[in-house]
């Protein structure tokens, strides 16, 4: 191998292309273009906003985010942090945020999970749960995703009444009403307990790294499973113990025509995170498939021929090649999911759109409530883009 | 034919326990039938070429040693080790077992230098700044140390392939595999990769190289193996199967390989 060594004699700028005044310079008609494109755009703007202006005027209606801090008056059923109907518009439509937040990121999250595991199915060489995975695709994808929330929602309508309620284990209700689910009466000892939780994984996450680190510099195995028992099992069970160990269990009870106590999912919220959920599956699926298939195969016969086993095949050298392919269309279906959860005011959940469009019928304020609607799902879109391209960044080829 | 056949034969009896064995392999894809009663001994230190037309299942034979193909049939026995479904044998098997693929197939995503400590470090669970060593003593032993910092696509095809031979190297195999190296490289390219497969030939490395390289295979080989149609057809030294053909088959496969060169 010879290294080139440069010649510092070559080490000048390249030349300037005086510019040519005449049509036919290939840079002259760049500019004209887009000076043109910009002096169209900015008349069109500008068009739109002195009509509205002027229309405002004219109609005499009050512009301004001046409403938000007014009483609401509207009733909202599920909630994330308290909330009345005394509340003001603003208290309402955080809600409507967080709800829309709340079915797009477990959204996100299970569709994740089963659109993974349908796109491995697919490759799974059991022709039964190939076929199964690959009609599941077909029919998700070919239907759309309005008709597959009504379909979900009228199946959800068409359970009995609370008092029929389905009832296959002790203390879970399935009505036209909603899950109903055991829960446990929440105290500050749980709480502490769940904080212990988190840190804890959180220290686990962080050792089993350290240790892997470590095993790679001096090649001595360390084993994790001691840490994560104590981490996650042994102190957030002895933290609960010493703040007295409270365990009362709240059951769904039938208190006339509806259920108390208990954790509740409502009907529409569940409609529309299982139609969610299953149609960006079904594309999921699909670009996790494309992106194991586009490893080439003698990347498993070389990896496999060094004597790795598949975990680790799959580890080291498929997935991160894989996910490179995985990733861009990845953030896509991330953003379909948070865009198509508008779709809730089809099926009467309150998510942002809905309770938007209330405010706006009650205020008469529609410029502010579509912009507020379009500033919150940019705001989220583009905090989804902003976190995938980082990451795709950082799993990104170096170089090719 | 015979006269060769025993040839093999005595040369299985007189050293100890060979270093691969194959006895009546094998092997369909559907119903085609790729390999037809394959039988092989392999001593260890030998290098044996195999060479034989396209299709005449020569890759397919050395692919079922380290089980990238499972054979259907017959007893395949490397080291002693019998190649079974028991995937601690298969373990057992690969780390012994080094492969030289026609397209490289190096880890796009790694540099030269994590290429070849990768299998090392997880598989053989040594330290990183060890194998980091190892990798340098391989990559100056194929002549490419320089680009160890670099990616997989920056290099041309024989450092490629010189790279994957390195980091063959470096899990310390008692048997190298090497399935058609220089096929995929430009002439003037096929040469420094010949050069570093006789260097690893006169270290006493057992090899089994599926090429259609006649010089290599006078230079280096013990035997050579020409198969057709999924048959041995003929096994024998270089010089002698060379010269004097005994089959039809091999005479016109020969024909055909002079005429290519």
């Amino acid at each position: 191998m010879s290294q080139t060594t440069i010649d510092p004699r070559s080490l000048r700028a390249p030349p300037r292309r005086p510019l040519r005044l005449s049509w036919s310079d290939e840079r002259v008609r760049a500019i004209v273009w887009q000076v043109l494109v910009v002096g169209i755009i900015g008349a069109i703007v500008w068009w739109l906003w002195s009509n509205t202006v002027h229309n405002l005027e004219v109609r005499r209606i009050a512009t301004g985010f001046g409403f938000l801090g007014r009483e609401a008056g509207l009733p909202i059923a599920e909630n994330l942090i308290p909330y009345s109907p005394t509340d003001t518009y603003f208290r309402a439509l955080l809600i409507g945020l967080l709800n829309t937040l709340k079915v797009a990121v477990v959204g996100i999250v299970l569709a994740t999970v089963f659109g993974t595991l349908i796109g491995i199915a697919r490759l799974s060489k059991n022709w039964l749960l190939s076929k199964i995975a690959g009609v599941y695709i077909e029919v998700i994808r070919d239907l759309p995703l309005l008709l597959q929330l009504l379909f979900w929602y009228a199946i959800l309508q068409g359970l009995p009444g609370p008092r029929q309620a389905l009832h296959p284990v002790g203390g879970v209700f399935l009505s036209n009403r909603g899950l109903k689910l055991p829960w446990i009466e929440w105290q500050d000892a749980h709480s502490y307990a769940l904080l212990a939780f988190a840190l804890g994984a959180l220290f686990t996450w962080f050792y089993r790294r350290d240790a892997i680190r470590k095993r790679i510099l001096d090649g001595r195995p360390r084993p994790v499973w001691p840490v994560a028992l104590g981490c996650l099992l042994v102190l957030p069970v002895a933290i609960w113990a010493a703040a007295g160990a409270p365990w009362t269990v709240d059951w769904p009870e039938l208190r006339g025509f509806n259920f108390r106590g208990g954790l509740n999912m409502s009907p529409e919220y569940f409609a529309l995170l299982l139609g969610l959920t299953t149609y960006t599956a079904g594309f999921i699926a699909e670009i996790v498939r494309a992106g194991i298939l586009a490893v080439p195969h003698g990347q498993w016969e070389a990896a496999q021929a060094l004597g790795l086993r598949p975990g680790q095949v799959l580890k080291q050298v498929v997935l991160p090649q894989a996910l490179r392919v995985i990733i861009p269309p990845m953030t896509s279906q991330y953003l379909n999911i948070t865009k198509n959860s508008s779709l809730a005011v089809a099926i009467g959940y309150q998510d942002i759109v809905s309770i938007a469009n209330t405010t706006l019928n009650q205020t008469g304020q529609a410029i502010e409530g579509i912009a507020i609607i379009m500033l919150v799902y940019l705001s989220i879109s583009l905090s989804i883009s902003l976190f995938m391209n980082w990451y795709n960044a950082r799993i990104a080829l170096v170089e090719r | 034919m015979s006269e060769t056949l025993d040839h093999i034969a005595s040369a299985a009896r007189t050293d100890a326990p060979p270093a691969i064995l194959l006895d009546k392999v094998n092997k369909w894809y559907g119903a085609l039938h790729v390999l037809r009663d394959v039988s092989l001994n392999v001593a260890l230190g030998e290098r044996v070429v195999v060479c034989g037309p396209s299709g005449s299942g020569k890759s397919t034979m050395i692919r079922c040693i380290n089980r990238l193909e499972t054979h259907q049939e017959g007893t395949i026995k490397v080291n002693g080790i019998e190649l079974s479904d028991d995937l601690k044998a298969l373990d057992d098997i690969r780390r012994e077992v080094g492969m030289v693929f026609q397209s490289f197939n190096l880890f796009p995503h790694l540099t030269i230098l994590e290429n070849c400590t990768l299998a090392p470090i997880w598989v053989r669970r040594m330290p990183k700044k060890e194998a980091e060593e190892l990798a340098m003593h391989y990559l100056t032993r194929v002549r490419i140390p320089e680009q160890a910092k670099k990616y997989p696509g920056q290099l041309s095809g024989g450092q490629q392939q010189r790279v994957a031979i390195a980091r063959a190297l470096c899990m310390k195999p008692k048997i190298m595999l090497f399935d058609e190296p220089t096929s995929a490289l430009d002439p003037e390219m096929i040469k420094e990769v010949l050069d570093t497969m006789v260097g690893l030939a006169e270290t006493g490395m057992t090899m089994i190289c599926v090429t259609h390289e006649m010089g290599f295979a006078r230079q280096v080989a013990d035997r050579v193996v020409f198969m057709d149609r999924g048959e041995i057809v003929e096994i024998g030294e270089p010089n002698h199967l060379f010269e004097n053909p005994q089959t039809e088959r091999l005479k016109t496969f020969l024909s055909q390989i002079l005429r290519g060169h």
